[in-house]
Parts: structure tokens; C-alpha cells; sequence
């Protein structure tokens, strides 16, 4: 018994000194298990008077205690130490870039219209979209453009035959649209179209986005109201937006919508032709003629009509000067605006 | 239309400066291009007259001049030809500054002093003229600022027209517009009947009346040849951007700038027997004043003699008639053409001429014998001579009807939304030369001869509005009923599919739609595709029948700019068959090319087929619920036989997916290997509505099998094979492992199935599952000598 403190201490610090888990069970055995030293202590108490008994194995029960606490404290330290280790090995350098699929981006045109599309869809337009190869009828005759009128010369158009061509705007879907429906009508037409035109501001194809609505009450104010809104809403801007009487042959009366230069604000620069305004779309009430080209009473009906050019609002919006880039489709492009 | 302010202020003078003169127009629908002061920046020049003018003593091409501007005489040394005794000249004083900030000095010319110098129209901004000095009027004021005298403080203005609005193809034109939005009057200058001094008179027969209804002409006798256009009218030319060129043509010019009217002049004695308007006859000819020799179509209108075709009418005069240095008889024709007869005609001879310009869009049938007076008038001023009786031929029937049309207050505000008052309404139909008429609530106009383009009530809706200012119309949101729109669920949005193809990684391209016929012949020879009559290039001359030639070039672009992993796509049309058969579909297609990851670091293996096919697997996992196959390829010119699959959604076609043919990446100098797909974008978007399966409470179980079968059994074979033995609870077959090589004998590759039952209502017993499993295998080894592996 009187060897009891020692055997503790000597212990203790056998304990303390231990690295290895291994070890450290091997501690725990030879001291604690059912062979252990102070096992041992405690099967030898019946040895002892029975008044001593009470005492001694109090004693022996808190030497096994704190042995056990301090197995306990050493097993856990080297745990800790073990996982400190491996954490260690394991850390990595979290700069690397990782494992991914870049997602790609629309192009800026599909961007830009998809963009253009949404405020009108949002308030219940329907999308409509139609052939590109189109026919005479449809891209001219039925907008109130017969052979030889002189609006044909401001069209450049790229015939298949004599009949046949690419749409030159997309307002032979409206023709499409109406053809097929009587009102209301509320639809916008965004597509590809094309001009026999190639230099620095012109590419054969590009996009538009046609608007037609058709009701029984629709007035000029709808009009304004509406391009007025749209263009405002699209540049995020309270934008000055003025209208100039124009002439296409599938409106009457016909505007030309012009807004405040967005670079310079209207103070004058190199993008408005220090004018401070830009011609963005055309416009205006549709024609009598081509609503009965469509079977729409036009003393019932009244509508309006837009038309806008995707790539040029795209230019203004992004701050791209030219506008070839867009067809060249050169990835150090495309993927500013993914 | 480029026209100087100052002739329009001539006409009509309201009270606003240029700046808001030109806004005005502009927001009048008579768009302004641009303006531009009639004359350079230049100061201290004066109208002086040489008093003298000496040879110099040391050069050969320079004069010695004496010029006295009415106060001083200047000694000026001058290099110019036409340097003469008597002549009036815009002298340059010294301390003057002409265009370019030119200082004028004085300057010791070879010995001579020159205080001075006389300019010719070229250095003062004027002109291109470099021939000589310029020549003022004999009666010109000595002294007199040489800005003051030729009113060179005006601004040119560049009106871009309309076609509707020809009538403002003219100063009158315009200052009727400009009136009519001021509300006042023009000032037009007075053009008084010239009375006829000859009673000599040219015949003229109108046997095209339906293209030429009215056809006016003069003959006027003796004028002065050696005549010269008047400074004050060459530099109204000018301004308009017409040159001058001899006075009877500079007379009918300029009629026509201020008027309207083009006119024609012809030396009388170059004219045989009489005037016939008639069409021209196959195969006749005509040599123009631009010297070029046309063969003349059916269609064409021409004015002939007796012996030839004189002029295309309405477009251009022929040479064989026109006024030459040595005319003193002229025989002046001023006519109406009908647009329709003469619209496209000039520009299918490639030509366009002031005339036809403005006789396409519509010239006032009504103005003709004003205008014939007016140049009549100004030719005698500056030419002389002896005028005959103004003669005209007509067919009335032929004539256009100025239509009266009628429109209603509630109209104007029904369209407009917007209430304007009738007398102001009465204002604007009157100020723009309507005749009017007001109704009860209504106007009845008379349309004047000279506006083509008004016909129904909303034109003259359109004029209320033009000059009310559109500005000044309300502004307000469509009223309508909040109607639902069908959204179908069984087409997936389009753009939907577009993202899902981003999230892999793709770019969006958009190419043109048309391509070069050598790429589309290389990519499918067997089909030829739709040509373009009239293309801009060789390289964008037919249509596209697919949307690998695009992305193919899109490839080539980015290749050559160091882009080295390219992933592409494009939605878009693509066009087969001829005109008769075309068909325009919408497509989907893709290209992948080059490393597998843009993660370097990560591996830099390449794509391949497999990559692609996931792709594409992906994308067509959006058409949920369809029936999607893929089968061998090996005859598609464009494509790998070995790596090309048709794809089919509910065995209907669908697409087709691949790696190019080696062939073609080495033609089009493509170092790897390029993958693509394209996809028929309405099957794509086509899914099914989910119908809910019960899920079963009992477990499934698994079998696994490897197999050995003949390298030539497709995988999906193997599957549909399996799933036909399966039993009616074999929920899935899937392949985990394939593996040929080591250990494997040569022609047969090792294929290992996972297939799964489950039963919906009990729990199968392993008995049962092993008796599925052996049908399986037996149904594999019946079917394809299949051999199971240990």
C-alpha cells in the first residue's frame, strides 16, 4: 500500500511520456485491465483487516481514477495531434482554380433581344416569329408597298427570283399574324433580317424586333406611350424621347423615335453627330390598307406598329462601335457578355 | 434636297434663327442631314476692278495688275489667265484672311511688289474652279465686302426627303411646309406671263398619254450664245449642288430647284419634223448627255422626233439635241410624267438623275406652264431672244384626279388621342394649300395638284398631327383586357435550352445565314443549296443548310486569334430544297473543339466523342419522357463513319451529332479533331407532361454480368435485348464497364450490365431475380454468341 503513490506517479508520468496510441493501450492494460497493477491492488485488499479495507480501497479506486483521467487526457492529445497531422498534409492551395465547366453567354445580340422581348411579353404580348425566305407579297405588297414603289429602293433587297427574297424586315409577320387572327392582336417579332448592304455601319443580316398591337381603342398616345416606356425602361433612364414625323408605307401617320444621346446625355459627341439625339426606330399607326390586306375591318380597328434594329440598341447599351463584330463571333468578344 | 436659306427666305421668312429653323423642319417631318455655311471662313475681301493689267517683266505666266477697290489702287501680281483690263475680281487686301487661315501679306513677286491678291472661286471656298479668278458681274459695286455682294452669310441645308413628300423637291415645296408651320405667308417671287413676240411654234403628238398626259413647250429664237450665267444664279446652283454649266441648262436647273418642275431645253435645229412622247421601240438607241449609248426596252418613255429618239423622258436628255456653244434656237419643254410609268425605269438603266427623282415620287401635273413662263422670264435676262407662244399638248383623261377627301373631328381624336381645335385643325389644312371645306364636325378637302401622297383620312390625319407637332400629342398606356396567353408545358421554352447548352460550357455564335457554296459543297456534296439571285459576295451566296459551315467558320476565326478551346452553338433557320420545296427549320447546332477542360492544371486531354455525346445527351434529357435513339452514322460525307450517330426522339429524325471527317478538318487546316451536332430545335423542345409512378415500398435488387461478344455489338443492343428478356419488373440495364485489350481475345471486348428489378407490390425472391437473370443471359448468348466472363 505504501507503494501506491509511487506506482501512481511513476505512472502518471510513464503516461505523460507515451507518443504512441499503441503504447498508451498497452499502458492502459497492464495498469487498469483485469491483470493490471492496481487490479491487482484491489484483489489483495480481503488481505487486509476489515476495518482498514474501507479506506484502502478508497485510496486504490482514486489512483485508478486518476490514472484512467490521465490515460483519458494523454489519448485525446494524441488524437488531436494525429488529426493536426493529417489536416496539415491534407491543406491545399485554394488559389488553384478548380475542376469546372465555364458556362458560356449568349450572344449579345440574342442578349439584347431576349432583353427587348421581356417588356412586352411581361405586359401580354405574345412572341411571333415566321420564314426568312419571304415572298413579295408578304414583305411588300401586303405592307402597302406595290412593285416600283420608291420605298423599295431604300430596301436593298437580295432576291431569289422574281418573287421570291429574305425578308428585309420583320414586318411581313405581322402580315402572318393578322392573316391568321382578328383582334385584339399584341405581338412582337424579333428576328433576322437582311439588306443587299456590306461596309463600316452595315451588315448584310441583322436583327430586328417588330411590335403590333391591334384593338378597337388604340390611339397615337398608346403609341408614344408604349415606344416611350420601352425605350426608357430599356436603358434604365428618364430619357428624352421625341417623335418626327417619317413616312413608311404600312403606317399612317408614321414616326421616326428619337432619344437623348445616351453617351453624352444630348450635349453633343461623336456618337449623336454632335446632334445630342439618336435615331433609334421607326413607327406608327397602321396603314387602313394593311389591315384589310389582313381581313381586319379598319373602320372597327385602329393598331400600332414598331420596328427597332437589335444590333444598333445593342451597340448603345454596351458601348460597342462597331457593329460588324457582332457576326465575326471572336470568343474574346462573346465572352463579355456571358 | 440641299437648298440656301437665304433663296428660302426669299420665299418665306419666319421669325426664328437658323438653329430653330432647321429644328423646326426637322420636327416637321422634312429631316434636316446636315447644314453648312454657302462659303469658307475668309475676311477683308472686296469687289475691285483691274485697271490694268501688265505682262510681269520676269515671269511668263504672271501679270502685273493695277486694282482699285473704289478708294485705293493696289498693285497685284497675278498668275490667273483671264487676268484682264476692265474685269470686276474679288480682290484679297492685305491683313484679309481667306479659308485656311490663309494670311494675306505683302509680297515681293520676282522682283515685283504685290500688295494683294486677286482669288479665284476655289480659294475663297466658292467652288473647285481653279482656272482662273473668279469673275464678278460687270455691274458690280466697287468696294462693295465680297460676302455682302454675293451673300455669302447663309447656310446651306440638307434635307433628307421622304419619297411620299417629292412636292418639297423644291423652295416651294419647302416654303409652303415652312408657311403652313408658322402660320403665314409665302413671299413668292411674282412670274408674270411672258408674251409671245414669234409666232413660231414646234408640233408635239402625245402617243403615250397615259404616261405623258401633258407636255408644254416654247420655241425661243435667238439667244446670245456666247451668253454667260449671271454670278447670283451660278452661286444658287451652287448651293442647291448643282453645277453650273451653260445658261439655258442652268435656267432649267434652276426652275426646277426653285419650282419643282424639270425642263428640257433642245436646239431647235438639231429637231426633225415634230415632237412624239411614245414608248420606245426594241432595239432603238439613244447616246445621253453623260455620253453613254443605252439600247432602250419597250417600257421606257422616250421623247422622239421624226428621225430619232431625243431624250429617255422625265430621266435624261440625249446628246444628239442638247444646247451646244453655237445654239441660238431653242425649243424648251417642261412636262408632266405619271410615277407609275416611270418608277424603276432609271434605275434599271443605272441611272438617276434629278428628273427622274422627282418625276418618280410625283411632280404637280398643274405647274407646267408657270414653270415654262418663269424660265422663260429668267432666259431672256440672261440670254435674249425672241419667245414664241407657250404650246400645249394634252390628253385630259390621262391627267391624275386630285382626289377631296373627308375627315371627321372624332377621327382626328380617335387616332391621335389627342383634342386639337377645329379652327386650328382649319389653320393647318389651309396653311398646307388644302382646299377646304368645313363640315358639321368634319373637313372636306380638295388635295392641290402638287401632294401625291394624300388620299385617305388618315393622311390628312397625319398633316394635322405633322404640323400640330407629334411632340405635342399625349402621351398614355394601352387600355385592354388582361387576357391569358396559353403557355403549352409540353414545349420547352427555347430559351430555356439555350441555357442548358451555356451551363455546358457553350458560346452562342450568330453567322450568317448565308455562306460560301465551296464550304456547303464540301459539307454536303449531295445537296444543293438555295442561291441567291443577287448576293453581296461570292462568299455569302447561298443559303445555309446547316449550321456547321457558320460554326465551322466561327471555328477558323478563333483558331487563327489563339483561341485554342472553342464550344460553340447557334439557334437558327436553316434552308432546304430549292424555292419550289424549301424548307426553313429551325435548328440547334454545336461544335466542340480542343482541350477537354479549360482547367490546364487539371489534365489538358481533348475532347472527345463521348464528351460530345454526353453533351448532347444532356440537352435531350430537356425532351423528358421521349423515346431517344442513337444509331450508327457511317454514310454522312461530312462526318467520321466510325464516330457518327443519327439521333432519333420517338423514331422520328431528330439530328446528328459527330466528329468532322478527317478529310475535311485536314481541307480546312483543322489540327484536331472537331466534333459537332445539330438538332432539329422542335424535337428538341418537345417533352412530355410527367405522369406520376407510384414508387414501390419493396426493395429492388441487382445483377450484375460481363460478358464477351464481338467488338461489332453495339451496347444498345446488348440493352435492348436484356430489357426484352427482363420480365416485366426489370427496371433498369445499365452498362458499367466496357474493356477490351490485355486478356481479351482480339475482335471481342469484354461489356458489363447492371440490371435492376423491382416489384410494385412484394419483395421479389432471389429464386425469381435468378431466374430473370438467366433468361437474360441466355437471350445474349442466343442472340450474339455471348460469353459469360468469370
Amino acid at each position: 500500500m505504501e507503494n501506491l503513490d509511487a506506482l501512481v506517479a511513476d505512472t502518471l508520468s510513464v503516461i505523460e511520456a507515451t507518443e504512441d496510441p499503441a503504447e498508451l493501450e498497452a499502458l492502459r492494460v497492464s495498469k487498469l485491465g483485469k491483470k493490471g497493477e492496481l487490479t491487482a491492488l484491489l484483489k489483495q485488499l480481503g488481505k487486509l483487516p476489515a476495518d482498514e479495507r474501507p479506506a484502502a480501497g478508497a485510496r486504490i479506486n482514486e489512483a485508478k481514477q486518476q490514472v484512467a483521467e490521465a490515460l483519458g487526457q494523454r489519448k485525446a492529445a494524441l488524437a488531436e495531434a494525429e488529426l493536426n497531422r493529417r489536416l496539415a498534409d491534407e491543406t491545399l492551395d485554394v488559389t488553384l482554380p478548380g475542376r469546372k465547366v465555364t458556362p458560356g453567354g449568349l450572344h449579345p445580340v440574342t442578349r439584347t433581344m431576349e432583353r427587348m422581348t421581356d417588356f412586352f411579353t411581361r405586359i401580354g404580348y405574345s412572341v411571333a416569329e415566321g420564314p426568312e425566305v419571304e415572298d413579295d407579297y408578304h414583305n411588300f405588297e401586303a405592307l402597302n408597298i406595290p412593285a416600283h414603289h420608291p420605298a423599295r429602293a431604300m430596301h436593298d433587297t437580295f432576291y431569289f427570283d422574281a418573287s421570291r427574297l429574305l425578308r428585309t424586315h420583320t414586318s411581313p409577320v405581322q402580315v402572318r399574324v393578322m392573316e391568321g387572327t382578328q383582334p385584339p392582336v399584341r405581338i412582337v417579332c424579333p428576328g433576322r433580317v437582311y439588306r443587299c448592304d456590306s461596309d463600316l455601319t452595315h451588315t448584310p443580316m441583322f436583327h430586328q424586333m417588330e411590335g403590333l398591337l391591334v384593338d378597337e381603342h388604340i390611339s397615337m398616345a398608346d403609341l408614344k406611350g408604349t415606344v416611350q416606356s420601352f425605350l426608357r425602361e430599356f436603358f434604365e433612364q428618364e430619357l428624352a424621347v421625341r417623335f418626327r414625323p417619317s413616312y413608311f408605307p404600312f403606317t399612317e401617320p408614321s414616326a421616326e423615335v428619337d432619344i437623348a444621346c445616351v453617351h453624352c446625355g444630348g450635349s453633343g459627341c461623336r456618337v449623336c453627330g454632335h446632334s445630342g439625339w439618336l435615331e433609334v426606330m421607326g413607327c406608327g399607326m397602321v396603314h387602313p390598307d394593311v389591315l384589310r390586306y389582313a381581313n381586319i375591318d379598319p373602320e372597327r380597328y385602329r393598331g400600332f406598329a414598331f420596328g427597332m434594329g437589335v444590333e444598333r440598341l445593342a451597340m448603345l447599351r454596351y458601348s460597342v462601335n462597331d457593329l460588324r463584330i457582332f457576326f465575326d463571333n471572336d470568343l474574346r468578344f462573346l465572352s463579355q457578355f456571358s | 434636297m440641299k437648298f440656301s436659306e437665304n433663296w428660302l427666305r426669299q420665299w418665306v421668312n419666319p421669325d426664328l434663327d437658323t438653329d430653330a429653323l432647321v429644328h423646326q423642319v426637322t420636327m416637321s417631318g422634312l429631316e434636316v442631314d446636315g447644314t453648312e455655311p454657302a462659303a469658307g471662313a475668309f475676311s477683308n475681301v472686296v469687289v475691285a476692278r483691274i485697271v490694268s493689267a501688265e505682262p510681269h517683266p520676269n515671269a511668263d505666266k504672271l501679270q502685273v495688275c493695277q486694282v482699285e477697290d473704289g478708294e485705293t489702287t493696289y498693285q497685284v501680281v497675278c498668275g490667273a489667265p483671264n487676268a484682264r483690263a476692265g474685269l470686276k475680281v474679288a480682290l484679297a487686301r492685305v491683313g484679309g484672311v481667306l479659308p485656311g487661315d490663309f494670311k494675306i501679306k505683302k509680297a515681293r513677286l520676282r522682283d515685283v511688289d504685290s500688295a494683294g491678291m486677286l482669288c479665284s472661286g476655289k480659294e475663297l471656298g466658292l467652288s473647285d474652279d481653279h482656272s482662273g479668278i473668279l469673275e464678278l458681274a460687270e455691274d458690280a459695286p466697287v468696294g462693295i465686302d465680297l460676302r455682302e455682294y454675293l451673300a455669302l452669310d447663309d447656310t446651306l441645308i440638307d434635307i433628307d426627303l421622304t419619297p411620299n413628300r417629292a412636292d418639297c423637291l423644291s423652295i416651294r415645296g419647302i416654303a409652303r411646309d415652312v408657311g403652313a408651320l408658322n402660320d403665314i405667308e409665302m413671299t413668292a417671287p411674282t412670274i408674270e406671263p411672258v408674251p409671245a413676240v414669234i409666232e413660231d411654234t414646234f408640233p408635239v403628238t402625245l402617243s403615250a398619254p397615259e404616261a405623258c398626259p401633258r407636255f408644254l413647250g416654247r420655241v425661243i429664237r435667238g439667244i446670245d450664245p456666247s451668253a454667260t450665267t449671271p454670278l447670283w444664279m451660278q452661286e444658287r446652283l451652287r448651293r442647291s449642288g448643282v453645277r453650273s454649266i451653260d445658261p439655258v441648262v442652268d435656267v432649267t436647273n434652276y426652275v426646277m430647284l426653285e419650282l419643282g418642275h424639270p425642263m428640257h431645253g433642245f436646239d431647235l435645229h438639231r429637231l426633225d419634223g415634230g415632237i412624239d412622247v411614245r414608248w420606245a421601240k426594241p432595239g432603238e438607241q439613244l447616246t445621253l448627255l453623260d455620253e453613254q449609248t443605252v439600247t432602250l426596252r419597250e417600257d421606257t418613255l422616250v421623247v422622239a422626233d421624226r428621225s430619232q429618239v431625243l431624250s429617255m423622258a422625265g430621266i435624261m436628255g440625249g446628246e444628239a439635241s442638247g444646247i451646244n456653244d453655237e445654239t441660238s434656237d431653242i425649243f424648251l419643254e417642261c412636262a408632266f410624267f405619271a410615277p407609275l410609268h416611270l418608277a424603276g425605269v432609271a434605275r434599271s438603266y443605272g441611272l438617276h438623275t434629278d428628273s427622274s427623282h422627282r418625276f418618280e415620287r410625283g411632280v404637280d401635273f398643274n405647274g407646267q406652264r408657270q414653270a415654262v413662263e418663269r424660265a422663260t422670264q429668267l432666259l431672256l435676262d440672261i440670254v435674249g431672244g425672241h419667245p414664241g407662244p407657250v404650246e400645249e399638248a394634252l390628253a385630259p383623261d390621262h391627267l391624275p384626279v386630285s382626289p377631296r377627301v373627308s375627315v371627321s373631328h372624332q377621327a382626328i381624336h380617335d387616332l391621335l388621342g389627342a383634342d386639337i381645335p377645329a379652327e386650328q385643325i382649319t389653320r393647318i389644312f389651309k396653311g398646307l394649300g388644302f382646299g377646304v371645306e368645313v363640315g358639321e364636325g368634319e373637313w372636306h378637302c380638295a388635295i392641290p395638284s402638287h401632294r401625291f401622297d394624300i388620299s385617305i383620312p388618315a393622311d390628312l390625319i397625319e398633316e394635322v398631327a405633322r404640323v400640330y407637332g407629334y411632340n405635342n400629342l399625349p402621351v398614355s398606356d394601352p387600355a385592354m383586357p388582361l387576357a391569358m396567353v396559353p403557355l403549352p408545358e409540353a414545349i420547352e421554352d427555347e430559351r430555356l435550352i439555350k441555357r442548358r447548352l451555356l451551363a455546358l460550357g457553350y458560346q452562342e455564335a450568330v453567322t450568317y445565314s448565308f455562306v460560301e457554296p465551296g464550304l456547303q459543297k464540301l459539307l454536303e456534296p449531295d445537296l444543293a443549296p438555295l442561291p441567291l439571285a443577287n448576293p453581296i459576295s461570292e462568299d455569302l451566296s447561298v443559303m445555309r443548310t446547316n449550321l456547321a459551315a457558320g460554326l465551322l467558320n466561327a471555328l477558323r476565326y478563333n483558331l487563327n486569334r489563339q483561341q485554342d478551346r472553342v464550344r460553340l452553338f447557334e439557334v437558327g433557320l436553316v434552308f432546304r430544297g430549292q424555292l419550289d420545296d424549301l424548307e426553313q427549320t429551325k435548328r440547334l447546332g454545336g461544335l466542340l473543339y480542343g482541350p477537354r477542360s479549360d482547367t490546364a492544371w487539371l489534365g489538358s486531354d481533348m475532347v472527345h466523342f463521348y464528351d460530345l455525346k454526353g453533351d448532347v445527351e444532356s440537352l435531350l434529357a430537356l425532351a423528358a419522357g421521349n423515346d431517344i435513339r442513337f444509331e450508327s452514322l457511317p454514310d454522312d460525307p461530312m462526318l467520321h463513319p466510325g464516330q457518327a450517330a443519327r439521333v432519333t426522339v420517338n423514331g422520328e429524325a431528330a439530328g446528328w451529332m459527330g466528329r468532322l471527317h478527317p478529310r475535311i478538318e485536314q481541307s480546312l487546316e483543322l489540327k484536331k479533331p472537331v466534333y459537332l451536332f445539330e438538332l432539329e430545335l422542335a424535337q428538341v423542345a418537345a417533352r412530355q407532361v410527367p405522369l406520376y409512378q407510384p414508387l414501390s415500398k419493396y426493395p429492388g435488387s441487382h445483377r450484375d454480368v460481363a460478358i464477351l461478344v464481338s467488338e461489332q455489338v453495339q451496347a444498345q443492343q446488348l440493352q435492348d435485348a436484356a430489357r426484352t428478356a427482363g420480365g416485366e419488373w426489370l427496371q433498369t440495364v445499365s452498362v458499367f464497364d466496357v474493356y477490351a485489350g490485355e486478356g481479351i481475345e482480339t475482335g471481342k471486348r469484354s461489356v458489363a450490365l447492371q440490371l435492376s428489378w423491382q416489384h410494385p407490390e412484394r419483395t421479389l425472391q432471389d429464386e425469381e431475380v435468378a431466374g430473370f437473370m438467366n433468361a437474360v443471359i441466355e437471350q445474349l448468348q442466343t442472340q450474339f454468341d455471348a460469353a459469360l466472363r468469370s
